[in-house]
């Protein structure tokens, strides 16, 4: 017992130890590329299987993101008025959200390829925005994608998107907080909880 | 807008009225809910949001009832470089309205690049169909007459729902006013061909936007509002040209220090570097925010 748990610890060092410090640019093309290259050899996803969109978006890209940071960041000056419960719920239901609006995108992929913009990290900087940039192989318009990293210990955590300039914090911050003026903070949560159920509802009919 | 229409054949009067009917209709229909007063909310950015919602209903209900099916008939029957043609045609027509608007705002070098897009779209790429600019290392630029104002320092104004053409500020209202009146495709004699390119080219941007729209339905707990924060947020980095100030909400990052850290995150943030983004954004050309 003793031996297989200290195994573990060890294993455990040794995989942090390994894993060194990736700079943010470097960590959205490896995670933006391989997202795309499962989802350019995936026909399910591309015919609009949001269920495995879903799984992908849940295994590929959230260790990246910092989602209590962003709920804080969106639900702003009442996030101290939620008791830490609500807060609990909050950042798990916009969790969800934010997977379900990611995969349904990811179903409409249709050969985009992406270009990152030049960047290059300031020593001691924690706060950062990597450019990128959607190329449609048709209709032309370039969308442009920017990710908002910061730094959580070692590694690098998205806090924000922002999709041809609207931020989705920001986006998300008045809805939040017309929701809770009007409904307060428990009202947010059960407007989060419907919306989430009447989209796992519709992507079931699929 | 009257004027215009004396112009025209008389028995196509209907027809070719219509553009400046919408135009009338759509102006009438924004100066009375002005003055109407409609129910205003708490929100500074949009005072008349009681008149913009029922805006937003009306054009929601047009888009579903006709304009959506059609757009999607179109995506499933056509093949994509057909679409992508009719995409680049008016694309390249457009263009040149960009160059002049680039012009207008001082920025000589993308206004000659857009000019020279036209040039080689329109001759090498038949007519427009084939977009050979922008492989060429031309890039397509995104400017109307509503960003000219605001990059010449015009504020936002009151966010409109216009019927039909959907979300603009009061400066960019007018914009599309100058958009509209300047658009040769609106112009074009006969009028038969002109109506079906005015229509083509309605079909042609919805359709584009089929993919984005799903997408919207997915993310906003209020179409309404998510619509309109997106719009207000897009034309703001258009006006910018890709580079808006960040615009850091100061009173959060202050009052939420503390939160910050409970939240275990991160390391409570220095309070110093929001202001100089706010101030930054203060002195940058007025946006009536």
């Amino acid at each position: 017992m003793k031996s297989l748990f200290a195994c573990f610890i060890g294993l455990l060092i040794a995989t942090t130890a390994l894993a060194q410090e990736v700079a943010p640019d470097v960590l959205v093309k490896t995670v933006t590329n391989e997202v795309l290259d499962i989802v350019r050899h995936d026909k399910d996803i591309q015919s609009g299987n949001t269920q495995k969109a879903v799984d992908l978006v849940e295994t590929k890209l959230l260790g990246h993101f910092n989602f209590t940071r962003m709920t804080q960041l969106a639900v702003a000056r009442d996030w101290r008025k939620a008791s830490a419960a609500q807060q609990k719920i909050l950042t798990d239901e916009f969790h969800v959200l934010l997977v379900r609006t990611y995969s349904k995108a990811l179903t409409e992929y249709k050969n985009q390829t992406v270009d990152f913009k030049p960047f290059s990290l300031k020593a001691g900087e924690t706060d950062v925005r990597v450019r990128t940039e959607i190329r449609q192989s048709g209709a032309g318009k370039n969308i442009e994608l920017d990710y908002y990293l910061e730094k959580s210990g070692a590694a690098w955590k998205v806090y924000d998107i922002e999709v041809g300039g609207i931020s989705l914090v920001t986006n998300y911050r008045d809805s939040f907080g017309a929701e809770i003026r009007n409904n307060g903070i428990d009202g947010l949560i059960k407007s989060l909880q419907a919306k989430n159920k009447s989209g796992e509802a519709t992507s079931v009919k699929k | 807008m009257a004027a215009k229409s004396s112009q025209q054949v008389p028995e196509k009067r209907m027809k070719t009225v219509l553009p400046a009917r919408i135009k009338s209709v759509a102006v009438a229909v924004v100066a009375i809910g002005l003055l109407g007063g409609c129910a205003t909310s708490g929100n500074p950015k949009d005072p008349i949001e009681g008149f913009n919602r029922a805006m937003f209903a009306f054009n929601e209900g047009l888009d579903s009832a006709i304009i959506r099916p059609v757009a999607a008939g179109y995506e499933a029957v056509l093949p994509s470089p057909v679409r992508t043609g009719v995409t680049n045609f008016f694309g390249n027509i457009e263009d040149l309205f960009i160059g002049v608007n680039n012009l207008l705002q001082g920025k000589v070098p993308e206004a000659f690049s857009d000019l020279g897009r036209v040039a080689i779209n329109t001759t090498v790429g038949l007519l427009g169909v084939i977009d050979f600019a922008t492989d060429a290392g031309l890039e397509k630029h995104n400017e109307d007459f509503g960003q000219t104002f605001g990059r010449w320092g015009v504020g936002n104004g009151a966010y409109v729902v216009i019927p039909l053409f959907g979300p603009r500020t009061a400066r960019d209202t007018v914009g599309l006013v100058l958009d509209v009146s300047t658009d040769p495709v609106a112009k074009h004699n006969p009028t038969g061909t002109r109506d079906a390119a005015l229509v083509l080219r309605l079909v042609s941007d919805r359709a584009d936007l089929l993919a984005a729209d799903k997408v919207v339905d997915e993310a906003a707990l209020d179409k309404y509002s998510y619509m309109r924060d997106a719009y207000l947020q897009r034309r703001r980095n258009l006006i910018y040209d890709g580079d808006p100030p960040r615009e850091l909400d100061a009173s959060v990052e202050q009052d939420d220090g503390p939160a910050i850290a409970e939240a275990g995150a991160l390391e409570p943030r220095a309070e110093a570097p929001p202001m100089p983004s706010v101030l930054a954004a203060r002195a940058e050309p007025a946006e009536g925010k």
